[in-house]
């Protein structure tokens, strides 16, 4: 078993969970843009996207690279985008502004 | 020696992107704070991309550009759709991020053939076949939503085993290529099997079922982001991918639970088949049904009113008229609050999202639980579009296939109206004895419509 996969083993199940503990908090009401918040954070297959499509190995690599750099950036921008427009339409009731 | 120095700069400006990452999240928690956490992960995307783009391995940015602004130029509409149109624009992202992750372990194995061992081949047939069954999955999933496909379940005899045998199929394929990583024959095969499978996993799902669906789908494509992390050996897209998988895996308990079901039966258990003929079976029993008039009159007679709304409310677009129908309501000295069932809707948090956008205060939305607890005091429990979400058979009916289901228990409030187009039975084809109570009033009629006709009952004759 390699080295990197190891340590890479370590870092998921520890990211998972700290995933698990922060999202269990989210409250209910927000569990759409916890769903478009962390779609847009998954969209950070862009860079491995990016190093594909920039070095340039084959033609083949690159054409697919370039289409995973197109579809994870639409996510990435979408994303932020849609997670943004509906938290502020998360409206409390209480006047605390006068 | 310059270079291993940038190597370290990029990685430790990933290491800040994830743990902006696990911020971004955090301050999701609430509301007050949710807001930053977009910024957090705007900041985050921002660093690990800028980051990527002066590394020195890259030759050439034409192609990078250019499908940048592609990226951008379909991302920002996407963003920008309407708020009911939120669930199918999830399950398009979804796609997308699984199209990228299964794009990039497919040149991964093209440009490393040569050379890979035979755990790495593991490592990327198991990326490869998650990510393109997530592909064509959630595109089904999308065109359900958008009803460009029928939301209704499509089943066959023996469809549960021609669907295992081509997932086992492909895992066979996975496996000759593990025992020979350069048969560059089986790899396109296995792609293609997987891409099939994801059409045949997601086509006999009923619209109900969406929200476990999506869940489930968000957390496949985040398992297929953090497989691609341990391919590339990669950790920012490990952490990442492992947030996304676990947060959709967390959303699709939730959504089972509140189905009372497990995975397996949504995935296989072609809900709504079988009790269609239960429903048909029931002798027709008399039903109350009442005016705009009346409904507006018991209303403007409440003290405290629960609206509990579901997807037909979506459908109807009526989520302004029902802010209106709250605001006037509330004026009148009434607490109007909504119940909001876990699965109303087509994904999770959908009801919430259509309320906060017509400018209903959040502290209004108000969970199962504590609905429930509330519900008995309750003058009135006004249902816009939700169905089995309130069915007391539930409770009541241990034949009724949703019995044991958690429901929103308006049966329990004082009195019962319904907005329904007709009589027919909701999405699972089920019998909702509540419509036949004596408490029970039936609003027969468009959910927009009637909530106008309320409105203005109570504007006009409110003080005659």
């Amino acid at each position: 078993m390699p080295a990197d996969f190891l340590s890479n083993l370590y870092v998921f199940i520890l990211a998972g969970f700290v995933g698990f503990e922060l999202i269990k908090r989210v409250s209910p009401l927000l569990h759409t843009p916890l769903m478009s918040l962390t779609n847009a954070l998954d969209a950070i297959v862009v860079v491995a996207a990016i190093i594909i499509a920039g070095r340039q190995e084959t033609p083949l690599s690159t054409v697919l690279g370039a289409i995973a750099v197109a579809a994870s950036f639409s996510n990435m921008v979408g994303g932020f985008l849609i997670t943004d427009r509906m938290l502020r339409m998360f409206k409390t009731g209480k006047p605390n502004k006068p | 020696m310059s270079s291993i120095a940038t190597g370290q700069l990029l990685d430790l400006i990933y290491l800040v992107a994830t743990v902006l990452f696990i911020l971004a999240i955090k301050w999701l928690s609430s509301p007050v704070t949710a807001r930053h956490g977009v910024l957090a992960g705007e900041i985050a995307a921002a660093l690990a991309v800028g980051a990527t783009l002066c590394n020195p391995e890259l030759v050439a940015y034409k192609w990078i550009i250019i499908t940048l602004i592609i990226g951008a130029g379909v991302g920002i509409p996407l963003g920008m759709v309407h708020m009911t149109a939120v669930p199918q624009r999830t399950a398009l992202s979804h796609a997308f991020g699984a199209l990228s992750a299964a794009m990039i372990g497919i040149a991964e194995y093209y440009v490393d053939v040569s050379h890979l061992t035979r755990f790495q081949m593991a490592e990327i047939g198991l990326e490869v076949i998650i990510g393109s069954l997530t592909f064509t999955g959630s595109v089904i999933a999308a065109g359900k939503l958008q009803e460009i496909l029928p939301q209704r379940p499509i089943v066959y005899r023996g469809q549960n085993i021609v669907s295992l045998t081509v997932l086992g199929a492909a895992f066979l394929i996975a496996i000759a290529l593990v025992v020979n990583p350069a048969n560059t024959v089986l790899f396109p095969i296995m792609v293609v099997v997987a891409l099939i499978f994801g059409v045949l996993l997601v086509t006999p799902i009923g619209g109900a079922d969406m929200p476990t669906v999506i869940s489930l789908l968000n957390s496949y494509a985040g398992f297929s982001a953090a497989l691609l992390g341990f391919v590339l050996n990669s950790k920012v897209l490990v952490v990442a991918g492992a947030l996304d998988g676990s947060s959709g895996f967390i959303l699709s308990v939730i959504m089972c639970k509140a189905m009372n079901r497990s995975f397996t039966n949504v995935m296989f258990g072609a809900f709504g088949q079988v009790q269609a003929g239960v429903a048909a079976a029931q002798e027709a029993r008399s039903v109350r049904s009442a005016s705009p008039e009346e409904a507006a009159g018991i209303l403007a007679a409440a003290s405290s009113v629960f609206i509990v709304p579901g997807y037909g409310m979506a459908v109807a677009q009526a989520q302004h008229k029902v802010r209106e129908l709250y605001d006037v309501l509330t004026k009148k000295g009434v607490n109007v609050r909504f119940g909001i069932h876990p699965v109303a809707g087509r994904m999770p948090g959908h009801m919430n999202v259509l309320l906060a956008e017509a400018d209903i205060p959040y502290e209004q939305l108000v969970e199962m639980d504590e609905v429930n607890s509330d519900l008995p005091q309750t003058d009135v429990a006004l249902i816009i579009g939700a169905n089995d979400v309130t069915n007391p058979a539930a409770r009541t009916d241990a034949a009724s296939p949703i019995y044991g289901m958690p429901i929103l228990e308006v049966d329990k409030a004082r009195t019962v109206m319904v907005i329904k187009r007709g009589m027919s039975p909701g999405f699972a084809g089920i019998d909702n004895p509540l419509y036949y109570l004596d408490k029970t009033l039936m609003l027969f009629g468009d959910a927009k419509v009637f909530v106008g006709a309320i409105i203005r009952e109570l504007a006009g004759g409110g003080h005659s």
